[in-house]
């Protein structure tokens, strides 16, 4: 890294410090992202490159199995977990633009390995699952970056979905990040912490409970005034956006990472 | 009992008790996040709660022994019940052996979980629930929707208005100008308790902690009431879980300090009530024990499960989950509502009915409430288990099933992943913009929410067209 850092950067020295330099990262684009929200996994591509990240895109990745795990598929989800660490084992950082992906691979592959019996597999997702980060942590821990010299000029309010904050406790990352965005103007979302009611197939096996908790949310992000609603996760984002939406509220839904790849010359 | 879903979207429509428990479940909150967050070492407490409660789980006979034996020696009988209906004749035996027609009651969610109250009316035994809150339910003819505010559901008034119409007709009744003023609706039910306390023969507890190094019952409450019973009875009747054991009483220490907090945001209960076996002269003469299994060794048979076996009924789970907010306790069909109920109901009576199999899903998975335990139980970790229970005992071959297999084998292998995703971008591509009112098969799901269509490239598809020459 440069030795100037002492003095503050302005925002075309910003550009040239490049804190990832040579890292090599693989990215999970998860299948929701790689098939329904393909802004968010390119947005994650182009602030690791801008970040001086080398980025590979393992093909052979496909799924998670979190849909699986969490409605009670088990024998259906340990294929995947298998197939997943064949993918990844082989990298040192991987990155998914997805809280509660990230939060199934780490808490509940392991467990996956276990009830299947293959200690071969266990071992293999004990030692991957720890290296598999969420965008905001692999930012501020491993490249050690708050500043990603992004510009938003927009009135923008945050939610911190329900797996980065408490399966992965991702804290105040997200914010930090987004504090230091060129020309953000960050509002604070009311009662933040509290679920969205998306939680994968909640949403369709207890649809009225999950719709008044969707609707409490696009409530309080009106409230807020924000144009834009971020969040690290594209499936509450949806959801919530769906109702937002719906309501013709006019709010748009970005996802954290395509705020962060923001530019001037190139705006989200 | 209908499944969670449908008892949570009739719950739904009613706006009142909506309103009711958004109210005092924030207010709770708020309270309890206070005063957890004054004890720098809350993390330990927690560690130390839990601790003491596996290690009873994990030798449950011996403890279990050891405390029939210390209470034996001090003067109490013990008696051991392996289901309701066993717990259910044995109170009653006792009942008719003393000639009372009548008891009062200590709040306890076993004997509600044995359906206690039910049986002796049907034997022609009054039992007079003398918690304000459970007097309520009772005079209301209503069933309790959370574990520690049984009327949280109720506001003011309505509590006003069940006074002035029952309380007359099982006793004292309410005076004719009572207002819905806190202070003045507690007067009517001490007033018209009093006259229950002086009269019974007979009381019946539960326990909060029973210690197996001493023989010590404790009972922890607010009002004072409980404390009423369990001294000024001849008889007392204590119905205890057989979970409820603790190891030593050194292990009180930290359970006296996180129940409060976690259950009613107060350093400390104002009621604390600990009785061992029989003091003669003072205080009820006569005291049985009866431990209860009823499906607990079920639950603790279950290697992953049994932690939910470490819940001391705080309720802190309920006042922080925002499903428990909004469809209220009496969706969950049973005396244990909230999160620790989708967990403990199917644990304890199997997931054979229509609510066991709906409950491990009345949740968002969110972890709001493994946060707020008090004892560390992983309530997202048990629900998934239960939902795998659910789905192992399952046919496989409902339509979900089918699905599920049907994905697993797309996920399997990325080209068939591919081959998807081309037949999903080209309907995106045919709806034009990205947006849909309704997808045919997803219900519920767009009738409140915009659906996005598939994208006209896929995150690969861009990928090969931008990076592949490359790598
Ligand atoms: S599960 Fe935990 S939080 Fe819920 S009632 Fe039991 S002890 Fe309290």
């Amino acid at each position: 890294m440069s030795s100037s850092q002492s003095t503050p950067l302005t925002g075309t020295e910003r550009t040239s410090v490049l804190p990832g330099t040579g890292l090599t990262v693989a990215l999970f684009a998860t299948c929701f992202n790689d098939t329904l929200w393909p802004e968010a996994p390119r947005a994650t591509v182009t602030l690791l490159e801008r970040l001086g990240c080398r980025v590979v895109f393992p093909r052979e990745q496909t799924c998670c199995g979190q849909m699986f795990t969490n409605t009670g598929y088990a024998d259906d989800a340990t294929p995947l977990v298998r197939k997943f660490v064949d993918t990844f084992e082989r990298f040192d950082h991987v990155v998914a633009p997805s809280g509660s992906c990230v939060g199934s691979v780490r808490e509940q592959h392991a467990m996956l390995a276990r009830r299947s019996g293959d200690d071969g597999l266990l071992q293999a997702v004990e030692q991957t699952a720890p290296r598999v980060r969420e965008l905001s942590e692999l930012l501020v821990d491993v490249l050690g970056v708050t500043d990603v010299g992004a510009y938003f000029p927009h009135r923008t309010t945050y939610h911190p979905t329900c797996h980065s904050l408490r399966m992965l406790h991702v804290g105040d990352r997200p914010l930090q990040l987004l504090r230091a965005v060129r020309g953000i103007d960050l509002v604070e979302l009311p009662s933040a912490t509290e679920c969205c009611g998306f939680g994968g197939t909640f949403a369709v096996k207890n649809a009225d409970t999950s719709i008044a908790m969707g609707a409490d949310k696009a409530r309080h992000v009106r409230g807020t005034g924000a144009e834009v609603l971020v969040a690290g996760d594209n499936s509450c984002l949806a959801h919530i956006g769906g109702v937002l939406g719906r309501q013709r509220s006019g709010v748009r839904t970005l996802h954290l990472a395509q705020v962060l790849a923001s530019t001037e010359e190139d705006p989200a | 009992m209908p499944s969670f879903q449908r008892a949570a979207r009739d719950a739904l429509a009613n706006t009142q008790q909506r309103r009711n428990l958004a109210h005092a479940t924030a207010t709770i909150r708020a309270k309890r996040e206070r005063v957890v967050g004054e004890v720098d070492r809350w993390e330990d407490l927690r560690v130390a709660g839990a601790e003491a409660k596996d290690e009873a789980l994990h030798h449950l006979p011996d403890y279990l022994e050891q405390l029939e034996a210390n209470l034996t020696a001090r003067g109490a009988t013990v008696h051991w019940a392996r289901d309701a209906d066993e717990a259910n004749a044995i109170v009653l035996g006792l009942i008719r052996d003393k000639g009372a027609d009548e008891v009062v009651k200590v709040k306890s969610m076993l004997t509600q979980e044995i359906e206690l109250n039910e049986r002796l009316e049907e034997a022609g035994i009054h039992a007079w629930e003398t918690d304000l809150a459970e007097l309520i339910v009772q005079l209301g003819h209503d069933r309790p929707s959370h574990i520690l505010v049984p009327a949280i559901h109720r506001n003011r008034a309505e509590i006003r208005e069940i006074f002035l119409r029952e309380m007359g007709s099982v006793g004292r009744p309410a005076p004719k100008d009572l207002t819905d003023e806190p202070a003045k609706l507690a007067e009517a039910a001490r007033l018209h308790l009093r006259e229950k306390f002086l009269r019974a023969k007979v009381a019946i507890s539960g326990a909060n902690f029973a210690v197996a190094d001493t023989g010590t019952l404790v009972v922890v409450e607010s009002e004072g009431n409980g404390r009423m019973c369990l001294t000024l009875p001849e008889t007392l009747i204590s119905l205890v879980g057989v979970e409820k054991v603790l190891p030593t009483f050194a292990d009180l220490g930290p359970m006296l300090q996180l129940l409060p907090r976690s259950s009613t945001g107060e350093r400390m209960n104002p009621y604390t009530s600990m009785w061992t076996g029989v003091t003669p002269g003072d205080g009820p003469q006569e005291v049985h024990v009866v431990l209860v299994d009823n499906g607990r060794s079920r639950v603790l048979a279950d290697e992953v499960g049994r932690q939910a076996l470490r819940c001391i009924r705080c309720s802190a789970c309920l006042n922080v989950c925002p499903v428990y907010e909004r469809a209220g306790g009496h969706a969950y069909g049973s005396v244990y509502p909230g999160p620790i109920g989708a967990v403990l109901n199917p644990l304890l009576r199997g997931t054979g009915s229509e609510v066991d199999k709906s409950l491990p899903y009345a949740s968002s998975l969110c972890g709001a409430c493994f946060e707020a335990c008090p004892v560390r139980i992983d309530i997202p970790q048990l629900l998934v288990h239960m939902r795998t229970q659910v789905v192992d005992e399952a046919s496989g071959r409902s339509p979900e099933a089918l699905g599920m297999k049907a994905a697993a084998w797309t996920f399997a292998d990325h080209r068939r992943l591919e081959t998807a995703q081309r037949a999903s971008s080209l309907s995106g591509r045919l709806l034009g913009n990205r947006t849909v009112r309704s997808v045919p098969g997803l219900g519920a799901w767009t009738q409140a929410r915009d659906v996005p269509t598939p994208p006209k490239e896929t995150f690969r598809q861009w990928w090969r067209r931008t990076h592949e020459d490359e790598s």
